[in-house]
């Protein structure tokens, strides 16, 4: 009896030659881009890195890098900016040790560039607060794994700690009388005052987008045109023209509104922009839950104000998590605006205005990318803890 | 069994109580209260209006205007009104938003159908290209490609040279122009009349291959009318078009097509940032469809291509129209980001406009308003479009 030649058993361990025959060279133009596609990938990497090694004058960063960081924060203020970080480095060690499905990539990320940095030639003072940090971020998830099982409020402690950190950090930065010197909102700048004013307006213009959003979708016709009125007209402008009225025109509209000063201004802006988008996302998970919930609710009693609290929202706001995420992202980064509305110098201004110091005019090329590579590190962190979270709270499956 | 039991007639609660009465009240105290809060602020800004001295009304605008434009697609010289200016802006705006929007959409597909390819490096390089241009401000992606790439350039003298000829320099991109001669306008119609004849070449080739079941190539088909008819003008009518090569002359080309370092910065920034945008979109979109589709496709013998031109590719459609909608709002919107860059679009005339003559509130208005309409009039043609690739139930 001829037997038929067999069939090649699949091969269960990882072969490169195998993988490379189906995932690269599987048809002729498959192989043809392949081939464009390295010879690309080489051309750029090795300009690149020739440019970073070789060309660029990394001078400017390293002795602006104060400037880039806390622009014209007074120097010996800087401890309290160091014991904000301090507390928001254990309040994400303790995340870790409560969440560790959500955090865990980015609390190891973070602790691991932060031992690095310490490693670096900064100044002594710098370097053992780097690794103070990075210690407190390793140390506060081995504390919290001990703690967690004794304190039962544990996970709701660090939920509010997280909340108080930002008011926290707000009267920190400014001062009050007597304790604290006062340090005005111009003397902030850099990576300070854009992570301030993307914290503030994410804080800020959440609840005011939710409301917006029952607002809208309201079944009495007053509230609901106010509130799609004002949507539509802030989404159909540009955040510019929001930052330029907040700037020119919140002052005639408040008697004494020339004394609101700049930051709080540029907030008030961002803050009145994003609610607008967040009602949008918001109310699109809004109609994706079915009326039946709101009946049973009814029928179990519920007023309408405990439904949309205990039963609706939370429905709501799991599935538009991903939405709501995006649209932070893009407030982080439309922060660097400031710099074309207002004169203030957050990360980007302090970028454009360094290049005009003579020492360094012209090096356009390493300010930007030093800028750009800051924010990306920030904006894609968010998107991988969205990812998480999503994950985690089974977005999509259920 | 008692009587009053059974026939108590007045079952309205009382009105305190009655939710109608009080969904009106509540209206009405919150419509009130809008009111005061509106008139008061109205108030405010009339009272400090008056105080810095700034009048009501668009008066201003009709005088002369006294500020150069570098990029005048219209006629604008600096005695016209400062209507005029703005004119020019808006013609800007619109200039770019078009060209962007068609550019970044063809980006966006390109990026979008090779993030799902079935080759693994290229799947990789268009999620690096994503992941890149998506985290980054466009803020900072202008600035870097005006400054570190457009204005790095070399000086005319000694121009990069690219076939074409296209030359760049730190002056801008200059290239081959075309010019139309006199008899430009009736070749147009010759053209016209071979896009009539194409519509309805590929509209009778349609029926026919859905009554018969013959296939034919009806685009090519259509196409060559076209060209066929705008040959028979061509001879016809002598030549229409007239090339015109740029040359250098002193430190500047002179004629040809010249885009500014500003326009060809803003133009790249904004098609490379929202086409990344638009690749997520079409990848989730193409990723929505089940996969039952394709394998259903594949088995019915339809090659990779196909499978994913007629069967995924129009149900995508309806995933990714509206927020491609979204997305296009967004990049008309950003091309505001202009005056970080110096080219004078609709927002940066505007600026200038309310610092010279410091009326900034009826400023603010004009511009928003102007924004305003942009974005409906898109939202109006993408719904038109939306309506026709949507699901239609019962």
């Amino acid at each position: 009896m001829t037997t038929t030649p067999l069939i090649e058993r699949p091969k269960t361990r990882f072969d490169p030659i195998d993988w490379s025959r189906k995932n690269l060279f599987s048809t002729w133009y498959n192989a043809l881009l392949t081939f464009v596609a390295v010879a690309i990938i080489f051309a750029v990497v090795r300009g690149i890195l020739g440019w970073v090694f070789f060309r660029a004058e990394w001078q400017v960063i390293a002795v602006n890098l104060r400037l880039f960081m806390i622009g014209t924060f007074p120097i010996d203020q800087i401890w309290r900016v160091w014991f904000t970080i301090y507390l928001a480095a254990a309040l994400l060690g303790f995340s870790w040790a409560l969440w560790p499905n959500v955090v865990r990539d980015i609390a190891v990320a973070y602790g691991s560039a932060l031992l690095l940095l310490a490693l670096l030639p900064f100044s002594l003072n710098n370097r053992l607060a780097l690794g103070v940090c990075a210690l407190l971020i390793f140390g506060g998830m081995w504390l919290a794994r001990r703690l967690q099982p004794k304190l039962p409020w544990f996970g709701r402690g660090v939920i509010i700690a997280w909340l108080l950190l930002l008011p926290f950090f707000i009267v920190m930065l400014r001062g009050f009388g007597g304790l604290l010197p006062v340090i005005s909102t111009s003397q902030w700048g850099g990576l300070l005052l854009t992570m301030v004013l993307a914290i503030f307006s994410i804080v800020l213009s959440f609840p005011l987008g939710v409301l917006l959003a029952i607002g809208r979708r309201s079944q009495l016709p007053a509230i609901s045109w106010f509130c799609t009125a004002y949507i539509e007209l802030i989404r159909g402008v540009p955040l510019i023209t929001i930052l330029f009225m907040a700037q020119n025109i919140l002052p005639l509209l408040i008697p004494g509104g020339e004394t609101i000063d700049a930051v709080m201004r540029a907030v008030a802006g961002f803050t009145l922009f994003t609610a607008a988008y967040i009602a949008e996302n918001v109310r699109g998970g809004l109609q994706a839950i079915p009326n039946g919930q709101t009946e049973a609710a009814k029928a179990l009693g519920l007023n309408p104000v405990l439904t949309m609290g205990m039963i609706v929202l939370p429905q709501a706001l799991r599935i538009v998590i991903p939405s709501n995420v995006g649209q932070f992202i893009s407030l982080f980064k439309d922060t660097s605006l400031v710099v074309v509305a207002f004169s203030v110098f957050d990360l980007l201004g302090i970028a454009r205005s360094v290049v005009s110091q003579t020492d360094f005019l012209g090096r356009h090329t390493e300010t930007l990318a030093f800028v750009g590579v800051v924010y990306w590190i920030f904006a894609y962190s968010l998107t991988h803890l969205s990812r998480r979270l999503e994950q985690s709270l089974g977005v999509g499956q259920r | 069994m008692s009587e009053s039991a059974i026939t108590r007639t007045n079952t309205r609660p009382p009105f305190w109580r009655n939710v109608r009465v009080l969904s009106i009240i509540g209206q009405v105290i919150f419509v009130v209260i809008i009111v005061v809060i509106a008139s008061w602020l109205y108030g405010n800004v009339t009272a400090g209006m008056r105080r810095i001295n700034i009048g009501g009304g668009y008066a201003f605008m009709n005088q002369p205007a006294g500020f150069e434009i570098g990029v005048t697609p219209i006629a604008y010289t600096p005695t016209d009104t400062y209507w005029r200016a703005f004119q020019v802006g808006i013609v800007n705006t619109l200039s770019v938003t078009l060209l962007g929007v068609v550019l970044a959409t063809f980006v966006g597909l390109l990026v979008g159908i090779a993030q799902l390819s079935s080759n693994w490096l290229i799947a990789r390089l268009a999620q690096v290209y994503v992941a890149i241009f998506r985290n980054t401000p466009l803020l900072v992606q202008l600035f870097f490609w005006w400054s570190a790439v457009f204005l790095s350039m070399p000086r005319v003298q000694q121009a990069i040279t690219l076939p074409g000829p296209i030359y760049l320099s730190n002056r801008g991109v200059a290239m081959i122009g075309l010019r139309g001669t006199a008899t430009f306008l009736p070749w147009l119609i010759f053209v016209a009349v071979g896009v009539v004849l194409m519509i309805v070449t590929v509209i009778a080739l349609r029926r026919h291959q859905e009554r018969t079941g013959q296939q034919s190539p009806r685009w090519l088909i259509g196409f060559g009318l076209v060209v066929l008819s705008a040959a028979v003008g061509w001879l016809i009518l002598g030549q229409p078009l007239e090339t015109h090569v740029p040359e250098r002359r002193g430190f500047n080309f002179v004629g040809g097509f010249q885009l500014t370092p500003e326009y060809a910065a803003l133009l790249l920034g904004l098609v490379i940032y929202t086409g990344a945008f638009i690749a997520e979109i079409v990848r989730s979109g193409i990723q929505g469809i089940s996969k039952g589709q394709k394998e259903a496709a594949l088995a019915l013998g339809l090659s990779p291509q196909r499978s994913m031109r007629l069967v995924i590719l129009p149900q995508a459609l309806r995933i990714i129209i509206p927020p491609i909608t979204n997305q296009y709002l967004n990049l008309a919107k950003n091309s505001s980001l202009a005056i970080a860059i110096g080219f004078p679009d609709m927002y940066n005339v505007a600026r200038t406009i309310s610092n010279q003559t410091g009326q900034v509130v009826q400023i603010v208005g004009l511009v928003m308003a102007s924004y305003l309409v942009i974005s409906l009039f898109t939202s109006l043609i993408m719904n038109l479009y939306n309506r026709s690739v949507r699901l239609v139930e019962r």
